[in-house]
Parts: structure tokens; sequence; C-alpha cells
């Protein structure tokens, strides 16, 4: 099944809220594999300045997919998601994501275009805080392989 | 925890000391549990080479975590990284053995920006082929 082109430009209904924990956030530094207190550690991420554990700065990906995936797992976009591989990434961050932050993504398709054999669907993903503070935009672009042959 | 660098300190041009992270299937399987990313092609050899790839690879985002730890490292616990950007220009093919994959990353101060702020070029590389390209953050240092 092809990409449906049409849904280039459309937006997506907001995640629900997501309170992210200090838990979480430890689960998350041990599966990269990175040691950092300030990741697990109330004090230690506060003498550095945070105002609590903080998570790193890729954890983002795992709020985002929450929103990107309503748009990418829509099964009128139609995308094989066995044929996807990650293009690009980006983030721009407001501020870090912090334990206790509650928080939804929003996304939107902002281009599908083809790219050789290869479909590439990039979405903008916000995510904001339950009061409606902008934490981070994600943009990501996935690649459908050969889905421009379908 | 890593050293505190100040904003004072960096200069514009300089190399940062390189560094390689191990991946593992068993890293993976890990990663697809905290990020939630289960796809077959992370975890499961016959699916992957089904869909024409060589083996199981890393996801995209388990090797731009280990740029983001290049960085935050570098740049000590009281930096804030505010931009992040990578493109995946190649796998990162993981074996099914003990050893796994390495991922190895470097980087070079791009330019010193207003705000304390340092912009990072990174690089990635695996079995000799570079997996990130265009691979840059910006981080404000006190």
């Amino acid at each position: 099944m092809a990409i449906n082109r049409e849904y280039a430009g459309r937006s997506f209904a907001p995640s629900e809220p997501y309170e992210v924990s200090r838990i979480k956030i430890a689960d998350f530094a041990d599966a990269i594999g990175d040691p950092s207190p300030i990741y697990r550690d109330r004090a230690a991420a506060q003498a550095a300045g945070h105002p609590d554990v903080i998570a790193p700065p890729t954890f983002a990906i795992v709020i985002s997919m929450a929103g990107s995936g309503a748009a990418i797992g829509d099964p009128g976009l139609g995308i094989n998601y066995a044929m996807v591989v990650h293009g690009e990434q980006r983030f721009e961050y407001t501020r870090p994501i912090v334990a206790g932050d509650v928080v939804t993504a929003q996304a939107t398709i902002t281009d599908i275009r083809d790219a050789g054999r290869n479909v590439m669907v990039t979405t903008s993903t916000q995510i904001r805080t339950i009061a409606g503070e902008l934490v981070c935009t994600a943009l990501s672009t996935l690649v459908e392989r050969g889905g421009a042959g379908a | 925890m890593s050293e505190q660098i100040s904003y004072a300190d960096v200069e514009a041009g300089a190399e940062l000391p390189q560094a390689s992270y191990p991946v593992t299937r068993l890293s993976l399987v890990k990663y697809c549990g905290a990020s939630g990313d289960f796809n077959f092609i992370h975890w499961n050899e016959r699916i992957a080479k089904s869909v024409g790839l060589p083996d199981v690879i890393a996801h995209g985002m388990f090797t731009m975590a280990q740029a983001g730890r290049y960085v935050t490292d570098w740049a000590g616990p009281s930096a804030v990284v505010t931009e992040f950007g990578v493109r995946f220009s190649s796998m990162v093919v993981v074996p099914d053995d003990d050893r796994g994959a390495l991922i190895e990353v470097s980087g070079q101060v791009e330019e010193k920006l207003d705000g304390h702020r340092v912009a990072l070029a990174l690089t990635a590389r695996s079995a000799d082929t570079k997996v990130l390209t265009r691979a840059r953050a910006v981080v404000q240092l006190p």
C-alpha cells in the first residue's frame, strides 16, 4: 500500500498527559548506558543547578513518539512500519525535561516526499506541559524503504 | 560525575577527545523497553533479514543517545542542551555475539555563540562507516 500524500500538512490530536517520573528517567539512562547522577539523584541534579532530576536530551523521543505515533500509526497514512528506518532527528529545547513534568505531545506531518525509491515522512511534534509551556520541539524524518515503488 | 566546563574555557575550533560506546543485542533489548520502540528490526534477526537488512540494526535513537552522552559528558552536569540534531547516514549493524558493535564519537567546537552557548559539530562512526552526519549540538554552559 502506498503512502497517502494527502496527509502532508495534517495535524493530530495531542497525546494523553504523560507524567515524567524519576524511575523512568533512570531506566532510560540505564538503557543508553549513561551513569550520570543528574539522571538519578535529586540532590546531585540540584547541586548542578537543576530543579530536580533531569532527563537525558534524547529522552524527549519517548514523549514525542506518543504524539508522532498518532500520525505515523494512522492507518490512513499507510506506512509499512517494518520498512521504516530513521532518517533525521532534531530537537529544539526550551529547557530540559524534569522529573515531575506532566506533558503532552502534538504532532503535525510537515512533509511527505520521494527520495529515489524511498518515501520520507517528516513530523514536527511539540512537547508542552499541561499548563501550555513549550518544553521541546522534535522534528523527525522517517524513511520507508522502497515506499516510492509501491 | 564529569567535571564542569565553563564558557570562558572553551575555544572555537578545539577538538574534543574521541570516545567509544559499545552496543550489543542486550543494549538494544533494553533500549526497546526504555523507549517503547519495539520495531522488530531492532531485536529479531529473522524479520530484519526478511525486510532486506544485513542483520539486526541499532535504533537510530540509540546511536543519537550515545552522541548526546558524548556532548553532556564533555559539557558537564550544569550544562543544558538547547539544540541537538543528526542525520542517520548509515545503519549500526549489531551481530549476535558477545562483542556487538562500537559507536565511535568525535567532535569539535564549531563556534561560540551568545548567551554562553557553544555549538559542537559531531561525527559518529561504526565499523569504519559514518553513521551520523550533519550532527550538531548547542549547549549552554555556566
